[in-house]
């Protein structure tokens, strides 16, 4: 029987706030055994991240915490200050979802993790230089050596969040804490980091409590799981206890809201109308060729512009009622692309037809016009909302912008309705963004994009700063309204699960080009390019037996910088001129099979 | 009809009748009115801008009207021995060094001082906003030549700029008020054009252009309303400024001409009689300060309250 490492009795963290105390972790109990997994899943104001910052002490001023936190015995929420400055940092560390603002930005890395193993271990000199190589190393981290005198900006985000696994391990702590650590990360790095934390727990027998929203992440690192909602635990268990027999109703409604890459169509959820023949829709939209470049400039006296080239040459056509995803990681050009497509910045060359119309020949009139026919849904629902204005005249802008012979009376009367039909009270129509969630929010996102009833929406992100619960019934709205309006859709994601759910077809973008384009199933059943399958592959599904039989497909190196004309050829290595300037080979999309797309690549 | 989350649906059931919002005005208001300081500063002002527009009707005496039996008087009630004489009657401050009633003074004083304060900050409230928010929204070349332009402004030392505008027009009401609002126009300029480059990126700018709103739509609906917070504030801050410009250059002798004075003039001429009358110099001065501290309450306590972080 291993040995309790962290055991809560009765915990409980309140914070004294001017509209009165909220009680965030309210009487939680839980043990962590020796080199065991704990994940702690639950939505955002779960409370999920204050019980552990509350448990080591690290709650913002007006939090107070009660009951017992004891670490081998010694009740943590008892100790002097510096009694818990000894256990914090060297026994119990903690990482954090986003791994720059973590970092010091004006120290090296190496100098960092010094400083850790000075003040917890009393290490000096060569010998805390040979341990801090020795934990980058650990994370695999290569050219150790080098990157120790690198500073936290000129790092990947991937890196950066290794380094701080390296910081939170160089101590040898019996328990570290990840509070959502891949949450920032692409699908490929998030893979990546996951397994580094498998293999400390491993080799280093690290108990790991890991805090998470994704139920695919839980399912494939978790030994346990304790559901949190409003404060409490509702359900506990082993991980295939909760995943094939949960019983609380909250548990069961968060597994029915993932969205499950090894699924199309779900029971219980709308599902996407099917296309009819090719024939009798024809072409909405049809892309040409499309590059949007920015010129960046590059260090020296004369100044000397390199293109970045966002997009780089996309050809694709949309039918009438046809969705189409997007997905890549970041930096791949999708969101550039989708603005692109709208016009709302300059294509560098290509052709977009609206119909047979060249929307980049249309002058400034037509155009605004013609934006009555395309919409746009964006990722962060109250950013894209105007703080001062309330949801009903931003739900009316764009009526009033291109429809301005409307009477006033009609113009609310058609926000109210459009309201209604998004899932909103039309009482709410005076109401303003702040006093709304985030999915409410997005709801009016959508009113505003929908009411000119256009042919055409683009989603960019629409779904991916919400919580799943939500993000489902957004999911199920967007899906029931192109039902009903019979619209194209662009659905843009680097949620691989959401997308296969939506889209009839999928485009795979990297570094603005086109790798692999088909149907929905075709490709997530039968993925032809290597990046594709690295990026199927590394999308954890919320099985935990799938997840443990999955091989993981590496891709070849980190994704590198755009402005070198080689990261293109990435997956085309026969082809490259090894010159960073050089004119390369473009990759042609080949037909494996029917409407299934492929970009050149060396063969497996 | 999709599912909805119950406290969705509890809403639903509220009522037919549209629910009033609560928008981001209302809320700052609410977050000033708690702010104590301010509020107790808003009352001072108002009651000094009041006493100011109604002064003639508070006193018996004129402002220009010479006593010189009572010249050099303090008020009845001034404590101490080394006062020659005492007016008696309304003369609640006493009398200046030319026997004139210095309560009607200090009012014809703020008078002046708050006016120009006023309209100085509104001419740099106008060339700031509307030169600061074109360089900001056409951006690129030209916003990097209108600032600038701005920046060799800075450089000219503004009191001699003052001075040499004073000497060469003469002594001139409506010039102070141009001379003082067209060099404090300049900081208005780069906060307008600072902030309206950070809104012009959010992402609600994006939606409303995707929306078909045209470019002066979005300035006069979007930028403009979400710009003038920071603004305000800023304008609380550079009335004090120019009340403090102003008493500078009439206390170098270039600013109000007599027999109408300002407090800049009243404090010049008090603290030239220091050890004879010192209430000439306390009662302008008192005046001036406490309307400076209230502006300053005022600009914290908006500050605080536009504040988008405490949302």
């Amino acid at each position: 029987m291993a040995e309790t490492v962290l055991s809560a009795r009765g915990f409980n963290v309140r914070f004294s706030t001017p509209d009165g105390e909220v009680h965030a972790v309210r009487d939680v109990s839980f043990d962590i055994e020796e080199g065991e997994c704990l994940g702690v899943v639950g939505e955002s104001g779960s409370g999920k991240s204050q019980l552990f910052l509350g448990a080591i002490g690290l709650l913002a001023s007006n939090g107070n915490a009660d009951g017992e936190m004891s670490y081998r015995g010694q009740n943590l929420t008892r100790l002097s200050q510096s009694r818990l400055n000894g256990v914090r940092g060297s026994k119990i560390t903690m990482i954090f979802q986003d791994p720059l603002t973590s970092l010091t930005p004006h120290m090296r890395i190496g100098g960092q993790i010094i400083e850790a193993l000075r003040v917890h271990q009393k290490m000096k000199g060569d010998d805390a230089q040979r341990r801090a190589i020795e934990s980058l190393e650990l994370v695999r981290i290569p050219e150790a050596k080098q990157r120790m005198r690198q500073y936290p900006h000129e790092l990947s985000g991937g890196m950066r969040q290794r380094v701080m696994i390296a910081m939170a391990t160089a101590c040898g702590p019996d328990l570290l804490i990840a509070d959502e650590p891949t949450t920032a990360l692409d699908v490929t790095v998030q893979a990546q980091i996951l397994e580094i934390m498998r293999d400390l727990k491993a080799e280093l027998r690290t108990s790991i409590i890991l805090i998470s929203h994704d139920m695919g992440v839980i399912a494939a690192m978790a030994d346990r799981v304790q559901v949190m909602r409003d404060g409490g635990f509702v359900e506990s268990g082993t991980v295939d206890e909760i995943f094939y027999a949960p019983r609380h109703a909250y548990t069961r409604m968060l597994l029915d809201a993932m969205p499950r890459i090894d699924q199309s169509d779900r029971p219980g959820h709308t599902t996407l109308e099917p296309l009819g023949k090719p024939d009798d829709h024809p072409a909405l939209l049809d892309v040409e060729d499309l590059r949007v470049h920015f010129p960046i400039r590059t260090k020296g006296w004369i100044p000397h512009y390199k293109p970045l080239r966002a997009v780089d040459g996309v050809s694709f056509s949309l039918r009438k009622g046809e969705t189409l995803g997007i997905v890549g990681e970041s930096g791949c050009g999708k969101s550039t692309l989708a603005r692109a497509i709208l016009a709302l910045w300059p294509a560098t060359a290509g052709t977009v037809l609206w119909c047979g119309k060249d929307l980049s020949q249309a002058d400034k009139d037509t155009l605004r016009l013609l934006r009555r026919e395309f919409q746009i849904v964006f990722q962060d629902p109250l950013a894209s909302l105007d703080p001062r204005m309330t949801i009903g005249q931003s739900i009316a802008e764009p009526l009033r912008a291109l429809e301005p012979d409307l009477a006033r009376s009609v113009v609310i009367e058609r926000a109210r309705e459009i309201l209604e039909h998004v899932g909103l009270d039309p009482a709410w129509i005076n109401r303003y963004p702040h006093e709304f969630s985030g999915g409410q929010n997005q709801r009016a996102g959508i009113a505003r994009a929908m009411i000119v009833k256009p042919r055409l929406v683009i989603c960019d992100e629409a779904v991916s700063a919400l919580d799943v619960s939500v993000q489902a019934q957004i999911i199920d709205l967007i899906l029931s309204l192109q039902r009903e309006f019979a619209m194209s859709m662009i659905f843009i994601s680097h949620d691989l699960s959401v997308v296969r759910q939506v889209s009839h077809r999928v485009m795979v973008l990297y570094l603005g080009r086109v790798v692999e384009l088909a149907d929905r199933d075709a490709i997530y059943e039968d993925p032809r390019h290597p990046y594709t399958r690295a990026l199927i592959s590394a999308v954890p599904v919320p099985d935990p037996h799938k997840e443990r039989a999955k091989a993981r497909i590496p891709l070849p190196e980190e994704l590198p910088s755009p402005l070198d004309t080689r990261a293109a050829l990435t997956f085309l290595k026969s082809k490259r001129v090894d010159d960073p300037d050089a004119v390369q080979h473009v990759p042609q999309l080949i037909e494996v099979g029917p409407d299934h797309f492929v970009a050149e690549h060396d063969p497996l | 009809m999709t599912p909805m989350p119950s406290d969705e649906r509890a809403g639903m059931m509220q009522s037919a009748e549209a629910v009033k919002g609560r928008s981001l005005w209302i809320d700052a208001r609410r977050r000033l009115f708690r702010n104590k300081a301010a509020v107790v500063s808003m009352i001072i002002l108002g009651t000094i801008t009041l006493m100011a527009i109604f002064a003639p009707l508070l006193s018996p005496y004129a402002f220009d009207q010479i006593d010189f039996s009572l010249v050099q008087c303090g008020p009845s009630w001034w404590p101490g021995e080394f006062v020659i004489c005492r007016a008696d009657g309304a003369h609640w401050f006493g009398m200046d060094s030319v026997g004139r009633d210095l309560f009607i003074r200090t009012l014809y004083g703020a008078r002046v001082s708050l006016a120009v304060g006023l309209v100085a900050t509104c001419v740099s409230l106008l060339i700031g906003v509307v030169y600061g928010a074109t360089a900001g929204y056409i951006g690129n070349t030209i916003d990097n030549l209108m600032m600038r332009f701005v920046d060799i402004l800075y450089s000219l030392p503004f009191i001699f700029f003052v001075i040499i505008l004073m000497v060469i027009f003469d002594r001139n009401f409506i010039l102070l008020f141009v001379a003082i609002g067209a060099v404090e126009w300049l900081t208005m300029a780069r906060i307008v054009r600072g902030q309206t480059l950070s809104v012009k990126q959010k992402e609600f700018i994006e939606a409303a252009r995707a929306s078909g709103v045209s470019g002066f739509g979005i300035i006069s609906r979007h930028i403009i309303p979400n710009v003038i917070g920071p603004v305000i504030v800023y304008v609380t801050l550079t009335i004090p400024a120019v009340i403090l410009a102003e008493s500078f250059l009439s206390f170098l002798g270039l600013g109000i001409r007599e027999p109408m004075t300002s407090w800049g003039v009243l404090i010049s001429e008090g603290a030239n009689a220091l050890e004879t009358a010192p209430w000439t110099l306390v009662f302008p001065a008192g005046f001036m300060a406490v309307t400076l501290f209230c502006f300053n309450f005022i600009g914290d306590g908006l500050r605080d309250a536009l504040d988008p972080k405490d949302r």
